[in-house]
C-alpha cells in the first residue's frame, strides 16, 4: 500500500471542504437512507409487528412465554441455512440443493452415529464434511465449466435427495436416541437465566465500547463522529430490548443453546461481512464482477468460499433439525425446508440480483416466516394456509423491494 | 505539421510497437513519448488502434514487436498487476465501480487496510485527503456509487487509480457520455494530474476537450502514427486531417459551408457537431 503522503503533491484547491463530514451509521445519514428509498431491514420489522399483533389477537397463546421459546427453537435449523443462501444471493447466485443437502447430512449424521456406533462428535463434522465438499465440487463446475449455478444445484437437489434416500435404506427412517447429546442440544439444552443476563450485558457492553472506541478514533482523526449520547442510548436500547426478551422467555424454559448457536453464527457473518477485506470482496462480486476483478479479487475463490459455506451451512441446518426432531427421515429437508430458506432470505431483505443484503436478513426472515407458521398452527390451520400466508409475504417482500429499488433509482440510486 | 516539445528524457517511451490479431493488423510501429507532467492527448477514427494501444500499455494484450521504455529501462508488461507494478494505472472506459459500495469502498476495493479488521478510519482519512488534492465534488463518501454523477463517477475512478501512486494515467474516453458540466470538472481534474507530474495518456474523440488540455496530440491512423501536434498550435482541422487522412473529408467539408454561411467562430461549433455525432457511434 503506498502511502498518499509522498505520493507527489497534486494542485491545492482554493475552495474549503467541499463535503460535509458525515457519521455512518448515524441517526441523520439513517433518515436520508430511508427517504431515498433504502429502506434497511424497516419493513421487516414492521411486518413482525403486524403479523404478531394480528396472531395474538386471534389466539392469546402465540405471544406467551412458552410458544416464544418454540419458536426461537423453530427458527435455529432453517435460519442457518437461510445465513447459507443468503450468502450465496449476495454474490448473486443461488443454491436450489440446500434443502436435500440439509437431508442429506442429517441422514448421514443418523447412520454414523446411530447405526455404525461412531461418536457425536465425529459424525456431525463428517456429514458437514461431506457437504463442504459438495459445494466445493459444485463451485469447480461453475467456475470451470461455467454452468449457471441454479442449474449446477437443480441437479444436486435431486442427487443428493436421491442419496439421502439410498443412506437411509428402505427403513426411511432412524430415531436419533432422546439422551444423546445431539438431540438434548436441540431440545432440553436451555442457557441458566444468570447467563442470558451476563451475555446480554455483554452485548450491550458490547456495543457501546466498539461504538466508543471507534468514535473516539474517527473523532482524533477529524472526522465526525456518533456522540457519546447516541452510543449510550443505543446500546440501552439494546440492553432493555434483550433483557426484557431474556427475562420473558426465561419465564418458561429460557433461551436455547441451538437458538444461541444461530445467533452467534448470524453476528459471525456479519463480522466477516462488515469488518473484513473478504466481506467487502463478497459484495464487489456480488455488485460488479468484472469490477472486483480488476481490483485485483480472485473471483473464483470468491464463488468457491460462498458455496462451501452455503452447502456447509446448509448442512448443520439439516443436522439441528435431525436434532429437533429426534430423527432422520425421508422428508428432513424435503417439502417447504428449501423454499423457506430462500424465502427467508430474501424476505429479510437479500436482493435476488445480488451485492445487497446483510447477516440479519436471515433471522429476521425466518423469524418472520416461523411466527407466520406457528400462528396458524395455533390457530388448527393446517399447512395449505400456511403456504398461502407465507406466498403471500413473500411477495409483499419482494414488492416492496422492487419499489424501493424504483425509489433509489429516482434518488439516482438504482 | 509540428513535433511534440522536446523533453529531457520522456518517462514514458513506446517505439515500433506492433501488434496483430490474426490476420488484422491493430498496431503497426507505433512510437508515443510521455513525459512527466505532460497531458498527451491520443486521437484517432474508431478502429486506429487506441484501445490496443492502452491496452498493450496496461498489460491486457501484449504487443508483438517494439520496445516500450519506462523511466529508462526496457520493461514488458505482462499483466495488468505488473502494469500498476511499474506505476502505469488505467482508467477504462466503463470505470469498473461496484455500484453497491460507497467511495471509499471502491477506492479501497482489492487493497483494503487491515484485511481481518478493516482500518476504515484510515481509509476514510486517505479518501477525504485524496479527494481533497483532487478537488473533487463528492458530497458524501458514505453513499453507494450508484447515487453519485457519471463526473463524480470518473472522478472516483481516476482518484482509485491514483491510490497506487502511479506516474502514468492512462484515461480512455474520460469525458464521453458526461454533460457539460462534468466534463469541465473531468478536464480540471486532469489539469491537476498534470500539475502533480503524473504523465496522462488521454484518449478521446472530443476535439473541442483534447485541444483544451492536452499538451500533445498524437494522431493513430489505421494502426499507424500519423503525426504528433503541439496542442497550442495545431488547429482542429490539422488533426481531423490528419484522423481522416484527407484534406478532403466530411468534416472539413462541413466547417467550410458553416465558414461561408456565418463568421468564423461558429466553424468551430459545426466541427464539434460532428464529433459528437461520430462519438454517439
Amino acid at each position: 500500500m503506498s502511502d498518499l503522503g509522498t505520493a507527489p503533491a497534486l494542485a491545492e484547491p482554493e475552495q474549503p471542504e467541499p463535503y460535509e463530514p458525515e457519521e455512518p451509521g448515524g441517526l441523520r445519514a439513517l433518515t436520508s437512507r430511508f427517504r431515498g428509498g433504502d429502506l434497511g431491514v424497516l419493513p421487516v420489522v414492521a411486518g413482525l409487528v403486524v403479523i404478531w399483533t394480528v396472531m395474538q389477537s386471534l389466539n392469546s397463546v402465540f405471544l406467551s412465554s412458552t410458544n416464544l421459546v418454540n419458536l426461537t427453537l423453530e427458527c435455529a435449523p432453517v435460519g442457518v441455512i437461510a445465513l447459507g443462501v443468503g450468502l450465496m444471493l449476495l454474490v448473486g447466485q443461488i443454491d436450489l440443493s440446500i434443502g436435500s443437502l440439509s437431508g442429506m447430512a442429517a441422514a448421514l449424521t443418523a447412520i454414523l452415529f446411530v447405526d455404525q456406533g461412531l461418536s457425536p462428535w465425529l459424525a456431525v463434522p463428517a456429514a458437514v464434511a461431506s457437504a463442504a465438499v459438495i459445494g466445493w465440487l459444485y463451485a469447480q463446475v461453475f467456475n470451470r465449466l461455467g454452468v449457471p449455478s441454479f442449474v449446477i444445484t437443480l441437479a444436486g437437489l435431486l442427487g443428493f435427495l436421491g442419496v439421502q434416500l439410498w443412506v437411509l435404506g428402505s427403513k426411511g427412517a432412524i430415531n436419533l436416541p432422546y439422551d444423546s447429546g445431539l438431540v438434548t442440544f436441540a431440545q432440553l439444552d436451555f442457557l441458566p437465566q444468570w447467563l442470558s443476563y451476563a451475555l446480554v450485558v455483554v452485548a450491550a457492553g458490547w456495543l457501546f465500547a466498539a461504538g466508543y472506541l471507534r468514535a473516539r478514533a474517527r473523532r482524533t482523526a477529524g472526522l465526525r463522529a456518533a456522540s457519546l449520547r447516541g452510543l449510550v442510548l443505543r446500546s440501552l436500547v439494546l440492553l432493555v430490548g434483550l433483557g426484557v426478551a431474556v427475562g420473558y422467555l426465561g419465564q418458561t424454559r429460557g433461551v436455547g443453546w441451538m437458538f444461541v448457536l444461530f445467533l452467534a453464527l448470524v453476528l459471525a457473518t456479519h463480522y466477516v461481512l462488515t469488518r473484513t477485506k473478504f466481506g467487502k470482496s463478497i459484495y464487489a462480486v456480488g455488485g460488479n464482477v468484472e469490477a472486483a476483478r480488476r481490483a485485483g479479487i480472485n473471483v473464483k475463490a470468491v464463488y468457491t468460499s460462498m458455496f462451501v459455506l452455503c452447502t456447509t451451512l446448509a448442512a448443520i441446518g439439516g443436522v439441528l433439525a435431525a436434532a429437533r426432531l429426534a430423527a432422520a427421515n425421508q422428508s428432513t429437508g424435503g417439502g417447504d425446508v428449501n423454499l423457506n430458506a430462500i424465502a427467508a432470505a430474501v424476505i429479510g431483505g437479500t436482493s435476488l440480483f445480488g451485492g445487497r443484503g446483510n447477516a440479519f436478513a436471515a433471522l429476521l426472515g425466518i423469524v418472520v416466516i416461523q411466527s407466520i407458521s406457528s400462528g396458524l398452527t395455533l390457530l388448527n390451520l393446517d399447512s395449505s394456509f400456511r403456504y398461502m400466508v407465507t406466498g403471500a409475504v413473500l411477495l409483499l417482500a419482494v414488492a416492496l423491494d422492487a419499489v424501493a429499488r424504483r425509489s433509489r433509482a429516482s434518488h439516482g440510486r438504482a | 505539421m509540428s513535433s511534440s516539445p522536446s523533453q529531457a528524457s520522456p518517462l514514458l517511451s513506446l517505439r515500433g510497437i506492433s501488434k496483430t490479431f490474426g490476420a488484422v493488423a491493430a498496431l503497426t510501429d507505433v512510437d508515443l513519448d510521455v513525459s512527466a507532467g505532460e497531458v498527451v492527448a491520443v486521437v484517432g477514427d474508431n478502429g486506429a488502434g487506441k484501445s490496443t494501444l492502452v491496452k498493450v500499455l496496461s498489460g491486457v494484450h501484449q504487443p508483438d514487436a517494439g520496445s516500450i521504455t519506462f523511466e529508462s529501462r526496457t520493461v514488458t508488461v505482462p499483466s495488468p498487476a505488473a502494469a500498476q507494478q511499474l506505476g502505469i494505472a488505467t482508467v477504462f472506459q466503463d470505470l469498473a465501480l461496484c455500484e453497491n459500495l460507497n467511495v471509499i469502498e471502491n477506492l479501497f476495493l482489492g487493497r483494503e487496510l487491515r484485511a481481518l479488521r478493516l482500518d476504515d478510519v484510515a481509509m476514510e482519512v486517505r479518501s477525504r485527503e485524496l479527494l481533497r488534492r483532487l478537488s473533487a465534488k463528492i458530497p458524501k463518501l458514505s453513499v453507494p456509487v450508484a447515487a453519485l454523477s457519471g463526473g463524480q463517477r470518473q472522478t472516483v475512478a481516476i482518484a482509485r487509480s491514483l491510490l497506487g501512486d502511479p506516474k502514468i494515467v492512462i484515461l480512455d474516453e474520460p469525458t464521453a457520455a458526461l454533460g457539460v458540466a462534468q466534463t469541465a470538472e473531468v478536464l480540471n481534474l486532469i489539469d491537476r494530474l498534470r500539475e502533480g507530474g503524473h504523465g496522462v495518456i488521454m484518449i478521446s474523440h472530443n476535439m473541442d476537450d483534447v485541444l483544451s488540455v492536452a499538451d500533445t496530440v498524437a494522431v493513430l491512423r489505421l494502426g499507424r502514427n500519423n503525426g504528433v501536434f503541439d496542442a497550442i498550435e495545431a488547429s482542429t482541422e490539422q488533426i481531423v486531417t490528419a484522423i481522416t487522412g484527407a484534406a478532403d473529408n466530411a468534416v472539413t467539408r462541413r466547417r467550410r459551408r458553416a465558414r461561408r454561411a456565418v463568421s468564423a467562430p461558429a466553424g468551430e461549433n459545426a466541427v464539434s457537431g460532428v464529433k459528437e455525432g461520430a462519438d454517439h457511434e
